[in-house]
């Protein structure tokens, strides 16, 4: 019996903060040194990472899934960080055949 | 009289204590130079110590730079004037544009300390003209960040002008390859130090000064600090405006 | 979230929810002469912690010798304090951060760090150097390696910023520490005799000045409450409580507060760490006898809307409390300036000995301003030295019987083999083991130099600190013997004194004074309890036989999950003075032909050694003796031989026994050698038993006579081993123990251990990154 499964390639991006109330130094350290840049009305400094990545899977929710489980386990550290997961545009449809 | 051979200290440096003792050793006598300060006090040549300027947050040395001792510095080497950057120091000479290439995390993802071979590719310059041609020197390196990178073009060009100041060198006195133990970081071509153009601004990874005493483990980087001090004695130095 | 609900079905009382038990509670309440409020029992959950106000601990630590003639402050004081000649005193203390790390390996470790190192500069000493002790169940586990990797970058990632060599410490991996590891962290650091600042708050009218970072909700019920309950399995609740460190503001910190310091602006100064904020104003208050009235308004806030509890028991990092006369407070800001540190007046002295807490705000004469309110009122002694202490029930275990270690040992060329048939192949598994093998992997993660103190020795063991400016050199080392202190704490306690003794001698240092960190379990567990209580004796005995005072420490205890407890962990701290550093001896051969002798007596036992872990031995009735005499005899043998410039090389007999110190002392020095060990009992306990005081040594072959007549003199036994040299290491073995008459008692060691120093170098530098899977 022929099967065809369809897959899509999903794109994402996971940011990755400090938690909210959590110190971050890295933050504070560029905060202090904007007026040696001679910008002013800037505030509110966190840094954290920024994760790209591709999914391949059978849609968007499917996608989001995998990679909520991958920002969760890995990309964040729970106790001091949070994630926000951004969608980035899907690429193409893909088609493979399976069985005779 | 001896030579004033100027210490930057950003908030976070924390090898300038040691570097000052250093160039005591080498004759000179230090003067701090305070990063809110844009005053260089005529010293006759500037150290770039190592350290954490500002925890290293962001980049190594991304916010020393936009300081104002290193705006006084950059014009100060445009002048002409000596200026040397170890650890730290050179990755805020790079992140300031006034060396080429970038200082990367290390291949290993770890900090590393431990003592390295370097060998000085030229001998005329003014960092190096008490090196003896070809012998390595040994220097401890202590650093997360300190793998060379420039692209392949820029390398080419370091190599064909005589930019590439030290290289790591294994046992057999040859460049170390970049996974091999005798590079501690990675560095492309081996290299752990770099010249500019004009050959009045150079940086290197390992440090000199813990290389000062042979209660230390080694005396070789007084080689190092006794040439700038030197260079800096007889050229005068460009005197901060 | 929501499995937690399901267990707070019940609402308990305030009290109880804070940690404190019925008992403490009516003893609040008799301390006030009446019911305390919210917010007071909140500061006194805190303060009357166990991490805290060691209250189970206290009556067994009045025990140990303190005093001493060049003990400049000693315990209670925010580190102890020695002077060490030329105007110059040293500071240090060690303590422990053991469940933050277990909850979050990395931040654990750095604000470990960030910690000990604030009692440093407390006493207005420069750090001068870090020494590391961990202890990590088992390294194939991927929960162990996840914690070594995460507090080996903490510890380096926080020491390495904040421009502080970490330049020894230990690495131990034993199964009883898989559920709960164990970092503990040593600080030394260097003052001037006459410019030592106290933790004191003196002076009525004088201002309480906070500086440093902002305050946050970090470790709200953190270390204090953390350290007064063992973890559950899933214990969601604990797990916020961690801190974060800033190593950056903590180097600004260390400027300015010197800075300050050194400019004579400071009556009194006192870091913040556990609890906070109650911490510092209730401990300086207490000492000087003064009272505090804090003004709750005017501490810097991290977060907004935090209420009054949140920025009193805050554990926000990096935060200091210095105790100055109002004339002083704008060269102090100044200062702080400078560096970039927020800096706030949040209270005033006064003389009523009471921590008063006002909102509100104070008034420039600083009473409270018109309309403020006083939330909290308590005696500062209350909070502090007249803390609950409690008698625990002690009472000694039943006896069990040592379970063999389980498995047969792989077959690669450097484990060890069963049966042990060959002592070469044994020694190449010992020195591949992960507690014996080169620590390097650890150790270059840590800048060891910076500060250009750090005087190079080929070799382990310990730590080497130049003091510029002087001849003299401090050494440093941490030692804790758990494996013998599982079977006997009062024994494994003396050892651990004993062996980090030793490790100063053998560089001719003279030990100067202890501190220690006591990791134990459960304390109202009588077991548990009574493992503290004979470790804290064996620790007194020691130290006073060999002469050292405690000048302070710290005491972990609940490090325990349900099920299983640490074995009784006492790690000793000990700094030494040499007074000349031209003289230090380390432990590398350093010429062929330089003669290997062995001072002080091997005794029978192998309880407790490597050799019995790794053997899968039952060992519990096979301790070894020790003899504090003789351990002080030989110290002083070699300490005055190192004097006298007769000795190359020394090294200390201990983990793995005498040919491991043979091994590590070749393999330092880049050549072996060919001895001759003399067997009384078995192979197995003349070659890997670790019978104390006793000491390696290697001498130039004329000087030989001389150091013979001067062990003579100190009454410690003496044997030649034989010459150092050769690209191997050759142990034969003679006596009534050796090879034939062994075999007739069934054991099957063969005649001579040979090994080339290749194998050896290879195995010894494989051992800890391969048992980690950090290989290829």
């Amino acid at each position: 019996m022929n099967a065809e499964v369809t897959a899509t390639r999903f794109r994402f991006a996971v940011n990755v903060l400090p938690k909210d109330g959590i110190l971050d130094p890295q933050g504070r350290a560029v905060e202090q040194s904007l007026p040696h840049l001679r910008l002013s009305g800037i505030g509110g400094i966190r840094v954290g990472r920024r994760v790209e990545l591709q999914v391949d899977a059978p849609d968007a929710a499917a996608a989001r899934g995998i990679v909520d489980e991958l920002a969760r386990e890995l990309l964040c550290n729970p106790l001091i960080e949070q994630y926000a997961i951004e969608s980035l545009s899907a690429i193409s449809a893909a088609r493979s055949e399976a069985g005779g | 009289m001896s030579v004033r051979v100027g210490v930057v200290v950003f908030p976070g440096s924390n090898c300038d204590t040691d570097t000052a003792w250093a160039l005591t050793r080498a004759g000179a006598e230090p003067v701090e130079l305070w990063h809110e300060d844009a005053d260089l006090q005529g010293v006759a040549a500037v150290v770039l110590p190592g350290g954490f300027a500002y925890g290293d947050y962001l980049r190594a040395g991304a916010i020393a730079r936009f300081s104002p001792v290193m705006r006084a510095v950059a014009g100060y080497a445009a002048d002409g004037g000596l200026v040397l950057g170890i650890c730290n120091g050179f990755q805020v000479l790079a992140e300031a544009g006034l060396l080429p290439g970038a200082l990367l995390r290390n291949r290993s993802l770890r900090f590393v300390c431990r003592d390295v071979a370097i060998r000085a590719e030229r001998t005329d310059t003014a960092f190096t003209h008490r090196v003896p041609a070809g012998g390595p020197l040994r220097m401890p390196v202590a650093h997360g960040e300190g793998c060379y990178y420039a692209d392949a073009a820029t390398l080419d060009a370091l190599e064909r002008d005589g930019q590439v100041l030290f290289r790591y060198v294994d046992e057999a006195a040859s460049p170390a390859a970049a996974a091999g133990r005798a590079n501690p970081n990675g560095s492309l071509r081996a290299i752990a130090g770099v010249i500019n153009a004009a050959g009045n601004v150079a940086g290197l990874m390992p440090h000199p000064e813990r290389a000062a005493d042979a209660l230390l483990g080694s005396a070789d980087g007084m080689l190092v600090l006794q040439s700038l001090v030197e260079s800096a004695g007889t050229s005068g130095g460009a005197v901060a405006g | 979230m929501t499995a937690d609900l399901a267990q707070a079905v019940v609402p308990a009382p305030l009290h109880r929810a804070l940690g404190l038990t019925d008992e403490e509670l009516r003893a609040i309440e008799a301390k006030l002469g009446r019911v305390p409020n919210d917010l007071e029992l909140a500061m006194f959950s805190v303060m009357w912690s166990e991490h805290c106000s060691y209250k189970s601990s206290r009556p067994l630590l009045r025990t140990l010798p303190t005093g001493g003639p060049d003990v400049v402050a000693g315990p209670g004081e925010n580190a102890g304090v020695m002077r060490i000649g030329d105007g110059w005193a040293v500071a240090f203390k060690i303590e422990s951060h053991n469940h933050p790390s277990a909850v979050e390996p990395y931040q654990g470790a750095a604000t470990g760090v960030g910690g000990i190192l604030r009692d440093i500069f407390a006493m207005g000493a420069r750090p001068i150097a870090v020494l590391d002790a961990l202890r990590f169940g088992d390294p194939a586990d991927a929960r162990t390696r996840h914690l070594v990797n995460g507090v080996v970058r903490g510890v380096g990632g926080y020491g390495n910023c904040v421009g502080v060599p970490t330049v020894g410490g230990e690495l131990v991996f034993d199964a009883s520490y898989q559920g709960n590891p164990l970092v503990n962290v040593m600080a030394i650091g260097l003052v001037r005799e006459d410019a030592i600042m106290r933790a004191a708050a003196p002076g009525p009218g004088n201002l309480v000045i906070l500086y440093g970072s902002a305050t946050g909700r970090d470790g709200i019920g953190g270390a204090s409450v953390l350290a007064s309950a063992t973890f559950g399995a899933q214990d969601p609740s604990k797990r916020p409580a961690v801190q974060v460190g800033d190593p950056f503001a903590e180097k600004l910190l260390i400027e300015a507060t010197l800075e300050i310091v050194a400019a004579g602006l400071a009556e009194g100064l006192q870091d913040l760490g556990a609890a906070g904020i109650t911490c510092g104003v209730s401990e300086t208050a207490d000492r000087a006898g003064t009272g505090i009235r804090v003004d709750l308004d005017a501490i810097p806030r991290r977060e907004p809307g935090m209420a009054p509890f949140e920025v009193l028991i805050s554990e926000s990092q990096e935060r200091m409390v210095v105790i100055a006369r109002a004339e002083q407070l704008p060269a102090i800001a100044a200062i702080c300036a400078r560096w970039g540190i927020p800096c706030a007046v949040i209270g005033r002295v006064t003389d009523d000995g009471d921590i008063a807490v006002i909102e509100g705000g104070l008034a420039a004469d600083g009473a409270p301003n018109p309309g403020a309110h006083e939330l909290a009122r308590i005696p500062a002694r209350a909070l502090a030295s007249d803390a609950i202490v409690f008698e625990q029930l002690a009472a000694p275990p039943a006896r069990r019987r040592g379970a063999p270690a389980p498995g047969v040992p792989e077959t690669a060329a450097d484990t060890l083999p069963e049966g042990g048939t060959d002592p070469g192949a044994v020694l190449l598994g010992l020195l591949g083991s992960p507690n014996l093998a080169s620590r390097a992997w650890i150790s270059e993660q840590y800048d060891r130099h910076v500060g250009t103190n750090t005087v190079g020795t080929a070799g382990g063991g310990a730590a080497v600190l130049r003091v510029k400016g002087t001849r003299r050199a401090l050494v440093a080392t941490t030692d804790g013997n758990e494996a013998v202190s599982a079977l006997d704490p009062y024994l494994g306690a003396a050892l651990s004194v004993a062996e980090a003794a030793r490790n100063v001698s053998v560089t001719g240092a003279r030990p100067l004074g202890v501190t220690n960190c006591l990791n134990f379990g459960d304390p109202t567990r009588p077991e548990s309890f009574w493992q503290l209580r004979e470790a804290v004796r064996g620790l007194g005995d020691a130290c006073r036989a060999l002469g050292l005072p405690v000048t302070g420490g710290n005491v972990s205890l609940y490090n325990e999950a349900p099920g299983s407890a640490i074995a009784p962990t006492p790690v000793i701290g000990i700094v030494g003075l040499l007074d000349d550093v031209s003289l230090l001896v380390g432990p590398a051969f350093v010429a062929d032909g330089d003669i290997a002798l062995l001072a002080g007596a091997a005794g029978p036992g192998l309880g407790g050694s490597a050799y019995a872990s790794v053997a899968g031995l039952a060992t519990e009735d096979d301790l070894p003796g020790l003899d504090l005499a003789a351990e002080a005899a030989v110290q002083a043998f070699v300490r005055d031989a190192i004097a006298a410039r007769l000795v190359t090389a020394a090294q200390d007999v201990s983990g793995g026994g005498l040919a491991v110190a043979l091994a590590e002392m070749a393999i330092w020095g880049g050549r072996g050698g060919h001895f001759r060990v003399s067997v009384p009992s078995a192979p197995a306990v003349a070659l890997f038993g670790e019978s104390p005081s006793r000491i390696a040594l290697t001498v130039r072959p004329p000087d030989l006579p001389a150091v013979r007549e001067m062990a003579g003199r100190h009454g410690v036994s003496f044997a030649e081993l034989g010459v150092v040299g050769g690209p191997r290491l050759v142990v034969e073995m003679f006596g009534e123990g050796a090879t034939g008459a062994a075999e007739g008692r069934g054991s099957s060691i063969a005649d001579a251990l040979e090994v080339t120093l290749a194998d050896l170098r290879h195995a010894w530098d494989h051992g800890l990154p391969r048992a980690l899977g950090e290989e290829g």
